[in-house]
Protein backbone atom coordinates (compact mmCIF):
# COMPACT_ATOMS: atom_id res chain seq x y z
CA UNK A 1 0.00 0.00 0.00
CA UNK A 2 1.41 3.57 -0.80
CA UNK A 3 0.92 5.81 2.36
CA UNK A 4 -0.26 9.10 0.85
CA UNK A 5 0.05 11.38 3.62
CA UNK A 6 2.78 13.53 4.42
CA UNK A 7 1.10 16.22 7.01
CA UNK A 8 -1.71 14.73 9.02
CA UNK A 9 -3.45 17.63 10.05
CA UNK A 10 -6.56 15.51 11.15
CA UNK A 11 -7.86 11.73 9.90
CA UNK A 12 -11.20 12.98 8.39
CA UNK A 13 -9.74 12.16 4.87
CA UNK A 14 -7.94 8.53 5.88
CA UNK A 15 -10.04 5.46 5.26
CA UNK A 16 -11.26 2.45 6.76
CA UNK A 17 -8.08 0.58 5.10
CA UNK A 18 -5.30 3.12 5.82
CA UNK A 19 -6.65 2.55 9.22
CA UNK A 20 -6.08 -0.91 9.21
CA UNK A 21 -2.44 -0.43 7.49
CA UNK A 22 -1.72 2.48 10.03
CA UNK A 23 -2.69 0.61 13.15
CA UNK A 24 -1.07 -2.72 11.98
CA UNK A 25 2.44 -1.07 11.70
CA UNK A 26 1.86 0.98 15.25
CA UNK A 27 1.72 -3.22 16.32
CA UNK A 28 5.33 -3.48 14.99
CA UNK A 29 6.88 -0.27 16.64
CA UNK A 30 5.26 -1.20 20.14
CA UNK A 31 7.51 -4.36 19.53
CA UNK A 32 10.89 -1.97 19.33
CA UNK A 33 9.53 -0.76 22.58
CA UNK A 34 10.08 -4.18 24.26
CA UNK A 35 13.37 -4.30 23.00
CA UNK A 36 16.65 -4.07 25.03
CA UNK A 37 17.73 -1.57 22.87
CA UNK A 38 14.42 1.00 22.41
CA UNK A 39 15.92 2.69 19.08
CA UNK A 40 16.30 2.19 15.70
CA UNK A 41 17.94 4.09 12.94
CA UNK A 42 14.78 4.82 10.86
CA UNK A 43 14.91 8.27 10.79
CA UNK A 44 18.34 9.09 11.55
CA UNK A 45 19.23 12.39 10.14
CA UNK A 46 16.67 13.70 10.14
CA UNK A 47 15.33 16.67 12.60
CA UNK A 48 12.06 17.24 14.60
CA UNK A 49 10.78 20.67 15.72
CA UNK A 50 8.12 19.98 18.42
CA UNK A 51 6.94 23.56 18.64
CA UNK A 52 4.16 23.83 21.64
CA UNK A 53 2.40 26.74 21.80
CA UNK A 54 -0.40 25.86 24.61
CA UNK A 55 1.49 23.40 27.55
CA UNK A 56 1.10 20.13 27.16
CA UNK A 57 3.56 17.57 28.98
CA UNK A 58 1.95 14.33 28.02
CA UNK A 59 1.64 14.72 24.22
CA UNK A 60 5.31 16.47 23.95
CA UNK A 61 7.60 13.54 26.13
CA UNK A 62 5.40 11.00 23.86
CA UNK A 63 6.18 12.46 20.52
CA UNK A 64 10.06 13.48 21.92
CA UNK A 65 10.15 9.60 22.74
CA UNK A 66 8.69 8.26 19.38
CA UNK A 67 11.04 10.59 17.70
CA UNK A 68 14.27 9.69 19.66
CA UNK A 69 13.30 6.01 19.18
CA UNK A 70 13.62 6.59 15.70
CA UNK A 71 16.77 8.35 16.23
CA UNK A 72 15.54 11.62 15.28
CA UNK A 73 17.56 14.77 16.59
CA UNK A 74 14.82 16.66 18.27
CA UNK A 75 14.41 20.23 19.26
CA UNK A 76 11.48 21.60 21.43
CA UNK A 77 10.42 24.99 20.93
CA UNK A 78 8.53 26.09 23.50
CA UNK A 79 6.47 29.70 23.00
CA UNK A 80 7.41 30.93 26.36
CA UNK A 81 10.87 33.38 25.81
CA UNK A 82 10.50 32.24 22.41
CA UNK A 83 10.61 35.00 19.49
CA UNK A 84 6.77 34.29 18.74
CA UNK A 85 6.14 35.74 22.32
CA UNK A 86 7.97 38.90 20.73
CA UNK A 87 5.55 39.59 18.23
CA UNK A 88 6.71 36.98 15.14
CA UNK A 89 4.17 36.19 13.12
CA UNK A 90 3.95 31.92 12.77
CA UNK A 91 4.52 32.41 9.17
CA UNK A 92 7.85 33.63 9.89
CA UNK A 93 8.11 31.10 12.40
CA UNK A 94 7.57 28.07 9.47
CA UNK A 95 9.96 29.73 7.78
CA UNK A 96 13.20 30.36 10.28
CA UNK A 97 12.37 26.34 11.18
CA UNK A 98 12.53 25.54 7.51
CA UNK A 99 15.78 27.65 7.27
CA UNK A 100 17.07 25.94 10.25
CA UNK A 101 16.19 22.99 7.90
CA UNK A 102 13.62 20.96 10.20
CA UNK A 103 11.89 18.22 8.44
CA UNK A 104 8.77 17.56 10.41
CA UNK A 105 7.24 19.69 12.84
CA UNK A 106 5.07 18.70 15.60
CA UNK A 107 2.62 21.71 16.53
CA UNK A 108 0.13 21.99 19.40
CA UNK A 109 -1.72 25.57 19.30
CA UNK A 110 -4.83 27.02 20.65
CA UNK A 111 -6.09 28.19 17.59
CA UNK A 112 -8.05 25.92 15.54
CA UNK A 113 -6.83 25.70 11.80
CA UNK A 114 -2.99 26.69 13.04
CA UNK A 115 -1.18 23.41 11.80
CA UNK A 116 -3.33 23.55 8.57
CA UNK A 117 -1.68 27.43 8.29
CA UNK A 118 1.91 26.48 9.18
CA UNK A 119 1.66 23.44 6.60
CA UNK A 120 0.51 25.54 3.82
CA UNK A 121 3.59 27.68 4.35
CA UNK A 122 6.13 25.11 4.73
CA UNK A 123 7.91 24.19 1.54
CA UNK A 124 9.67 20.68 2.22
CA UNK A 125 8.47 20.23 6.22
CA UNK A 126 5.90 18.17 7.25
CA UNK A 127 3.59 18.83 9.88
CA UNK A 128 1.87 16.99 12.09
CA UNK A 129 -1.05 18.44 14.19
CA UNK A 130 -0.44 17.96 18.31
CA UNK A 131 -3.97 19.46 18.63
CA UNK A 132 -5.19 22.71 16.86
CA UNK A 133 -8.06 24.43 19.64
CA UNK A 134 -11.12 22.59 19.67
CA UNK A 135 -10.44 21.20 16.31
CA UNK A 136 -8.80 17.89 16.14
CA UNK A 137 -6.04 16.15 18.09
CA UNK A 138 -5.55 13.36 15.51
CA UNK A 139 -2.80 11.36 16.93
CA UNK A 140 -4.97 11.27 20.32
CA UNK A 141 -7.72 9.61 17.98
CA UNK A 142 -5.14 7.11 16.42
CA UNK A 143 -3.83 5.88 19.97
CA UNK A 144 -6.95 5.47 20.99
CA UNK A 145 -8.77 3.40 17.98
CA UNK A 146 -5.33 1.15 18.26
CA UNK A 147 -5.73 0.28 22.14
CA UNK A 148 -9.16 -0.35 21.36
CA UNK A 149 -8.05 -2.29 18.72
CA UNK A 150 -5.61 -4.56 20.43
CA UNK A 151 -8.37 -5.40 22.78
CA UNK A 152 -11.27 -6.26 20.42
CA UNK A 153 -9.22 -6.97 16.79
CA UNK A 154 -12.46 -5.92 14.56
CA UNK A 155 -13.74 -2.85 15.88
CA UNK A 156 -16.80 -3.20 13.28
CA UNK A 157 -20.20 -2.40 15.28
CA UNK A 158 -18.58 -2.13 18.76
CA UNK A 159 -20.16 0.73 20.70
CA UNK A 160 -18.56 3.42 22.27
CA UNK A 161 -20.08 6.21 24.72
CA UNK A 162 -18.10 9.22 24.80
CA UNK A 163 -19.27 11.18 27.53
CA UNK A 164 -18.37 14.75 29.01
CA UNK A 165 -17.53 17.88 27.81
CA UNK A 166 -17.94 17.45 24.16
CA UNK A 167 -18.26 20.93 22.73
CA UNK A 168 -14.76 22.30 24.05
CA UNK A 169 -12.94 18.70 23.11
CA UNK A 170 -10.69 18.02 19.91
CA UNK A 171 -10.07 14.57 21.34
CA UNK A 172 -13.86 13.84 20.68
CA UNK A 173 -14.41 15.39 17.71
CA UNK A 174 -11.10 13.47 16.06
CA UNK A 175 -12.50 10.40 18.02
CA UNK A 176 -16.22 10.69 16.50
CA UNK A 177 -14.56 10.05 13.50
CA UNK A 178 -11.81 7.83 13.74
CA UNK A 179 -14.16 5.38 15.15
CA UNK A 180 -16.76 6.29 12.91
CA UNK A 181 -14.26 5.21 10.20
CA UNK A 182 -13.48 1.99 11.70
CA UNK A 183 -17.15 0.77 11.95
CA UNK A 184 -18.19 1.88 15.58
CA UNK A 185 -21.33 2.95 16.79
CA UNK A 186 -21.31 6.28 18.63
CA UNK A 187 -22.96 7.92 21.31
CA UNK A 188 -22.35 10.79 23.02
CA UNK A 189 -23.24 11.68 26.19
CA UNK A 190 -22.82 14.90 28.72
CA UNK A 191 -24.31 17.97 30.02
CA UNK A 192 -26.31 20.24 27.07
CA UNK A 193 -24.29 22.98 28.20
CA UNK A 194 -21.24 20.98 27.14
CA UNK A 195 -22.92 19.48 23.75
CA UNK A 196 -22.16 21.49 20.24
CA UNK A 197 -25.30 22.06 18.41
CA UNK A 198 -26.46 19.66 16.34
CA UNK A 199 -24.22 17.10 17.07
CA UNK A 200 -26.61 14.70 15.09
CA UNK A 201 -24.40 16.25 12.35
CA UNK A 202 -21.62 14.38 13.46
CA UNK A 203 -23.45 11.15 12.40
CA UNK A 204 -23.50 10.04 15.87
CA UNK A 205 -26.26 9.99 18.60
CA UNK A 206 -26.91 12.16 21.96
CA UNK A 207 -27.94 10.90 25.42
CA UNK A 208 -28.22 13.35 27.85
CA UNK A 209 -28.52 10.16 30.28
CA UNK A 210 -24.96 8.49 30.61
CA UNK A 211 -26.55 5.89 31.87
CA UNK A 212 -28.28 5.29 29.10
CA UNK A 213 -25.24 6.13 26.84
CA UNK A 214 -23.39 3.34 28.26
CA UNK A 215 -25.62 0.65 28.08
CA UNK A 216 -24.14 -1.88 26.24
CA UNK A 217 -21.66 -0.59 25.20
CA UNK A 218 -18.11 -2.22 24.36
CA UNK A 219 -15.94 1.13 25.29
CA UNK A 220 -16.53 4.28 27.43
CA UNK A 221 -14.20 7.11 27.25
CA UNK A 222 -14.51 9.83 29.75
CA UNK A 223 -13.42 13.32 28.52
CA UNK A 224 -11.46 15.61 30.31
CA UNK A 225 -13.70 18.20 32.57
CA UNK A 226 -11.42 21.26 32.29
CA UNK A 227 -11.78 22.84 36.19
CA UNK A 228 -11.38 26.37 34.77
CA UNK A 229 -14.15 26.24 32.39
CA UNK A 230 -16.53 25.55 35.38
CA UNK A 231 -16.43 29.12 36.07
CA UNK A 232 -18.16 29.75 33.14
CA UNK A 233 -20.91 28.24 34.90
CA UNK A 234 -21.49 25.73 31.93
CA UNK A 235 -22.56 23.10 34.72
CA UNK A 236 -23.45 23.77 38.28
CA UNK A 237 -20.80 21.89 40.31
CA UNK A 238 -18.06 19.17 40.04
CA UNK A 239 -19.83 17.38 42.71
CA UNK A 240 -23.20 17.39 40.76
CA UNK A 241 -21.28 16.97 37.20
CA UNK A 242 -19.84 14.09 38.82
CA UNK A 243 -22.58 12.52 40.08
CA UNK A 244 -24.42 12.31 36.62
CA UNK A 245 -21.78 12.53 34.16
CA UNK A 246 -18.55 11.04 36.39
CA UNK A 247 -17.81 7.36 35.70
CA UNK A 248 -18.03 5.16 38.81
CA UNK A 249 -18.48 1.52 39.35
CA UNK A 250 -22.27 1.37 38.92
CA UNK A 251 -21.67 2.98 36.06
CA UNK A 252 -19.32 0.37 34.38
CA UNK A 253 -21.68 -2.10 35.10
CA UNK A 254 -24.58 -0.86 33.06
CA UNK A 255 -21.76 -1.20 30.08
CA UNK A 256 -21.17 -4.48 28.63
CA UNK A 257 -18.86 -6.84 30.72
CA UNK A 258 -15.27 -6.21 30.28
CA UNK A 259 -16.12 -2.77 28.36
CA UNK A 260 -13.09 -0.55 28.60
CA UNK A 261 -12.57 2.58 30.38
CA UNK A 262 -10.73 5.17 28.05
CA UNK A 263 -9.39 8.57 28.84
CA UNK A 264 -7.30 11.37 27.31
CA UNK A 265 -5.54 12.04 30.48
CA UNK A 266 -4.87 13.92 32.76
CA UNK A 267 -7.68 11.90 34.38
CA UNK A 268 -9.32 14.93 37.52
CA UNK A 269 -10.49 11.98 39.78
CA UNK A 270 -13.71 12.20 41.05
CA UNK A 271 -15.11 14.57 38.31
CA UNK A 272 -15.55 12.95 35.10
CA UNK A 273 -13.93 9.59 36.88
CA UNK A 274 -14.04 7.54 39.98
CA UNK A 275 -10.31 6.32 40.97
CA UNK A 276 -12.04 3.10 41.18
CA UNK A 277 -12.57 3.15 37.76
CA UNK A 278 -9.38 4.57 37.12
CA UNK A 279 -7.45 2.03 38.73
CA UNK A 280 -9.82 -0.12 37.86
CA UNK A 281 -9.24 -3.73 35.87
CA UNK A 282 -11.43 -2.01 33.21
CA UNK A 283 -9.08 1.04 32.99
CA UNK A 284 -6.63 1.07 29.87
CA UNK A 285 -5.84 4.64 30.56
CA UNK A 286 -2.05 3.48 30.90
CA UNK A 287 -2.43 1.17 27.67
CA UNK A 288 -3.25 4.73 26.04
CA UNK A 289 -0.29 6.07 27.07
CA UNK A 290 1.54 3.71 25.85
CA UNK A 291 -0.09 3.41 23.07
CA UNK A 292 1.13 7.23 22.32
CA UNK A 293 3.96 6.32 21.97
CA UNK A 294 3.86 3.39 19.17
CA UNK A 295 1.20 4.97 17.18
CA UNK A 296 3.51 8.65 17.16
CA UNK A 297 6.40 6.13 15.83
CA UNK A 298 4.12 5.00 13.03
CA UNK A 299 2.99 8.18 11.89
CA UNK A 300 6.85 9.49 12.21
CA UNK A 301 7.96 6.85 10.42
CA UNK A 302 4.93 6.84 7.69
CA UNK A 303 5.10 10.54 7.44
CA UNK A 304 9.01 10.93 7.15
CA UNK A 305 9.93 8.43 4.83
CA UNK A 306 10.12 7.96 1.12
CA UNK A 307 10.89 10.56 -1.56
CA UNK A 308 9.68 13.67 -1.76
CA UNK B 1 9.13 1.19 -14.05
CA UNK B 2 10.69 -0.73 -16.64
CA UNK B 3 8.64 -4.38 -17.08
CA UNK B 4 10.68 -7.41 -15.88
CA UNK B 5 10.78 -9.84 -18.51
CA UNK B 6 11.65 -13.65 -17.55
CA UNK B 7 14.75 -14.70 -18.92
CA UNK B 8 15.81 -18.29 -17.98
CA UNK B 9 14.80 -20.72 -15.27
CA UNK B 10 18.11 -20.97 -12.91
CA UNK B 11 16.29 -24.19 -10.88
CA UNK B 12 12.84 -25.83 -10.49
CA UNK B 13 11.50 -27.03 -7.60
CA UNK B 14 13.62 -30.23 -6.90
CA UNK B 15 16.93 -27.87 -7.55
CA UNK B 16 15.82 -25.49 -5.16
CA UNK B 17 15.25 -27.83 -2.29
CA UNK B 18 18.36 -30.24 -2.94
CA UNK B 19 20.04 -26.94 -2.54
CA UNK B 20 17.95 -25.53 0.24
CA UNK B 21 18.78 -29.50 1.87
CA UNK B 22 22.71 -28.95 1.08
CA UNK B 23 22.53 -25.57 2.66
CA UNK B 24 20.79 -27.50 6.01
CA UNK B 25 23.35 -29.97 6.23
CA UNK B 26 26.11 -27.51 6.17
CA UNK B 27 24.78 -25.02 8.86
CA UNK B 28 25.27 -28.31 11.27
CA UNK B 29 28.36 -29.07 9.49
CA UNK B 30 29.69 -25.24 10.03
CA UNK B 31 27.89 -25.35 13.81
CA UNK B 32 29.11 -28.60 14.72
CA UNK B 33 25.61 -30.32 15.37
CA UNK B 34 23.04 -28.47 16.50
CA UNK B 35 24.04 -27.02 19.93
CA UNK B 36 23.39 -23.06 20.38
CA UNK B 37 22.32 -22.30 17.03
CA UNK B 38 19.74 -20.29 16.05
CA UNK B 39 17.82 -19.65 12.64
CA UNK B 40 16.84 -16.14 11.81
CA UNK B 41 15.27 -15.66 8.39
CA UNK B 42 15.02 -12.13 6.46
CA UNK B 43 12.02 -10.42 5.97
CA UNK B 44 10.20 -11.96 3.32
CA UNK B 45 11.71 -14.97 1.60
CA UNK B 46 14.14 -15.66 3.66
CA UNK B 47 12.04 -16.61 6.80
CA UNK B 48 10.30 -19.14 4.76
CA UNK B 49 13.48 -20.62 3.61
CA UNK B 50 14.93 -20.65 7.43
CA UNK B 51 11.72 -22.33 8.71
CA UNK B 52 12.08 -25.17 5.68
CA UNK B 53 15.48 -25.31 6.61
CA UNK B 54 14.94 -25.66 10.55
CA UNK B 55 12.28 -28.89 9.16
CA UNK B 56 15.24 -30.12 7.48
CA UNK B 57 17.35 -29.91 10.34
CA UNK B 58 15.10 -31.61 12.92
CA UNK B 59 14.62 -34.34 10.58
CA UNK B 60 18.28 -34.60 9.85
CA UNK B 61 19.54 -34.41 13.35
CA UNK B 62 16.50 -34.67 15.52
CA UNK B 63 16.70 -31.45 17.51
CA UNK B 64 14.38 -28.88 16.83
CA UNK B 65 16.47 -25.46 16.20
CA UNK B 66 14.94 -22.09 17.29
CA UNK B 67 13.56 -20.07 14.21
CA UNK B 68 13.17 -16.36 14.12
CA UNK B 69 12.18 -13.70 11.29
CA UNK B 70 13.90 -10.27 11.15
CA UNK B 71 12.40 -7.33 9.20
CA UNK B 72 15.25 -4.68 8.62
CA UNK B 73 12.57 -2.26 6.78
CA UNK B 74 13.02 0.35 10.16
CA UNK B 75 17.46 -0.36 9.85
CA UNK B 76 17.73 0.59 6.06
CA UNK B 77 19.78 3.53 5.07
CA UNK B 78 17.55 4.96 1.81
CA UNK B 79 14.41 5.46 3.52
CA UNK B 80 14.42 9.15 1.83
CA UNK B 81 15.29 7.89 -1.55
CA UNK B 82 12.48 5.48 -1.84
CA UNK B 83 9.21 6.45 -4.35
CA UNK B 84 7.10 4.24 -1.69
CA UNK B 85 7.02 4.15 1.89
CA UNK B 86 8.31 0.39 2.80
CA UNK B 87 6.12 -1.42 5.12
CA UNK B 88 7.71 -2.51 8.49
CA UNK B 89 6.91 -6.55 9.04
CA UNK B 90 7.43 -8.37 12.07
CA UNK B 91 11.04 -9.37 13.99
CA UNK B 92 10.16 -12.33 16.13
CA UNK B 93 13.51 -13.99 17.41
CA UNK B 94 12.06 -16.70 20.15
CA UNK B 95 15.01 -17.14 22.35
CA UNK B 96 17.51 -14.36 23.52
CA UNK B 97 20.24 -14.73 21.01
CA UNK B 98 22.96 -13.29 22.81
CA UNK B 99 26.05 -15.90 23.22
CA UNK B 100 24.14 -18.01 19.92
CA UNK B 101 25.84 -18.88 17.14
CA UNK B 102 22.79 -17.34 14.30
CA UNK B 103 22.31 -18.13 10.73
CA UNK B 104 21.04 -15.28 8.67
CA UNK B 105 18.91 -16.85 5.91
CA UNK B 106 18.07 -14.94 2.86
CA UNK B 107 16.68 -15.88 -0.30
CA UNK B 108 19.39 -13.10 -2.91
CA UNK B 109 22.18 -11.70 -1.38
CA UNK B 110 23.25 -8.67 -4.00
CA UNK B 111 24.41 -5.64 -2.51
CA UNK B 112 25.08 -6.27 0.76
CA UNK B 113 22.93 -3.44 2.13
CA UNK B 114 20.31 -5.69 3.13
CA UNK B 115 22.59 -8.02 5.35
CA UNK B 116 24.06 -4.71 6.79
CA UNK B 117 21.02 -3.86 7.81
CA UNK B 118 20.16 -7.19 9.10
CA UNK B 119 23.46 -7.41 10.87
CA UNK B 120 22.61 -3.82 12.82
CA UNK B 121 18.85 -5.20 13.45
CA UNK B 122 20.19 -8.50 15.45
CA UNK B 123 22.78 -6.33 17.11
CA UNK B 124 20.32 -4.42 18.82
CA UNK B 125 18.42 -7.66 20.10
CA UNK B 126 21.48 -8.85 21.81
CA UNK B 127 24.87 -9.99 21.05
CA UNK B 128 25.55 -13.38 19.01
CA UNK B 129 28.34 -15.20 19.60
CA UNK B 130 28.78 -16.02 16.23
CA UNK B 131 26.64 -14.62 12.90
CA UNK B 132 26.80 -16.50 9.66
CA UNK B 133 25.21 -15.87 6.43
CA UNK B 134 23.13 -18.36 4.46
CA UNK B 135 21.66 -17.59 0.65
CA UNK B 136 20.52 -19.23 -2.05
CA UNK B 137 21.75 -17.28 -4.71
CA UNK B 138 24.85 -14.89 -4.48
CA UNK B 139 24.66 -12.40 -8.04
CA UNK B 140 27.66 -10.59 -6.95
CA UNK B 141 27.10 -6.66 -7.11
CA UNK B 142 28.69 -6.10 -3.73
CA UNK B 143 28.56 -2.30 -2.16
CA UNK B 144 29.89 -3.22 1.18
CA UNK B 145 32.49 -5.80 2.00
CA UNK B 146 30.27 -8.75 2.73
CA UNK B 147 29.75 -12.47 1.85
CA UNK B 148 27.93 -15.79 2.77
CA UNK B 149 29.49 -18.72 4.46
CA UNK B 150 27.43 -21.02 2.91
CA UNK B 151 25.58 -20.29 -0.59
CA UNK B 152 23.70 -22.42 -2.84
CA UNK B 153 24.63 -21.26 -5.95
CA UNK B 154 26.80 -18.12 -7.38
CA UNK B 155 25.05 -16.89 -10.54
CA UNK B 156 27.10 -13.76 -12.09
CA UNK B 157 24.49 -11.34 -13.49
CA UNK B 158 24.59 -7.67 -15.02
CA UNK B 159 22.84 -5.10 -12.96
CA UNK B 160 20.16 -4.81 -16.01
CA UNK B 161 19.24 -8.42 -14.56
CA UNK B 162 16.85 -9.73 -11.10
CA UNK B 163 17.12 -12.87 -9.55
CA UNK B 164 13.99 -14.20 -8.00
CA UNK B 165 13.57 -16.85 -5.53
CA UNK B 166 10.04 -17.91 -5.62
CA UNK B 167 8.70 -20.13 -2.79
CA UNK B 168 5.34 -21.58 -2.50
CA UNK B 169 4.13 -20.27 0.70
CA UNK B 170 4.39 -17.17 -1.15
CA UNK B 171 4.54 -17.05 -5.02
CA UNK B 172 2.78 -20.85 -5.08
CA UNK B 173 5.64 -22.33 -6.32
CA UNK B 174 9.18 -22.89 -5.55
CA UNK B 175 11.89 -21.94 -8.35
CA UNK B 176 14.53 -19.60 -9.26
CA UNK B 177 14.56 -17.08 -12.29
CA UNK B 178 16.38 -14.90 -13.50
CA UNK B 179 14.59 -11.59 -14.87
CA UNK B 180 16.01 -8.69 -17.41
CA UNK B 181 14.33 -5.31 -17.10
CA UNK B 182 12.80 -3.74 -20.51
CA UNK B 183 14.41 -1.01 -21.63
Amino acid sequence: MTWRHRSVIDVDDWTREEFLFFLDQSRHMENVMDRPVKKVPALRGKMCVNLFFENSTRTRVSFELAEKMLSADVVNWSVSGSSTAKGETMRDTAWTLEAMGADIVVMRHGAVGAAQYLASKLKHGIVLNAGDGTHAHPTQALLDVYTAWKHFGSLEGRKIALVGDVLHSRVARSDVIAFKTMGCEVVLSGPPTLMPREVECLGVTYERDARKAVEDADMVYLLRIQRERQQDGLFPSVDEYHRWWGADEELMKLAKPGALAMHPGPINRGVEIASEVADGHQSVILEQVRSGVATRMALLYLCGGGAR
Amino acid sequence: MAELREKAQLMDSQDLNRVIRRIAHEMVEHNKGTENMVLVGIHRRGVYIARRLQKLIEEAEGQKVPCGELDITLYRDDLTALAEQPIIHSTRIPVDIAGKHVFLVDDVLFTGRTVRAALEALVDLGRPQIVQLAVIIDRGHRELPIHADICGKKVPTSKNEVIEVKVSELDGKDEVVICERDA
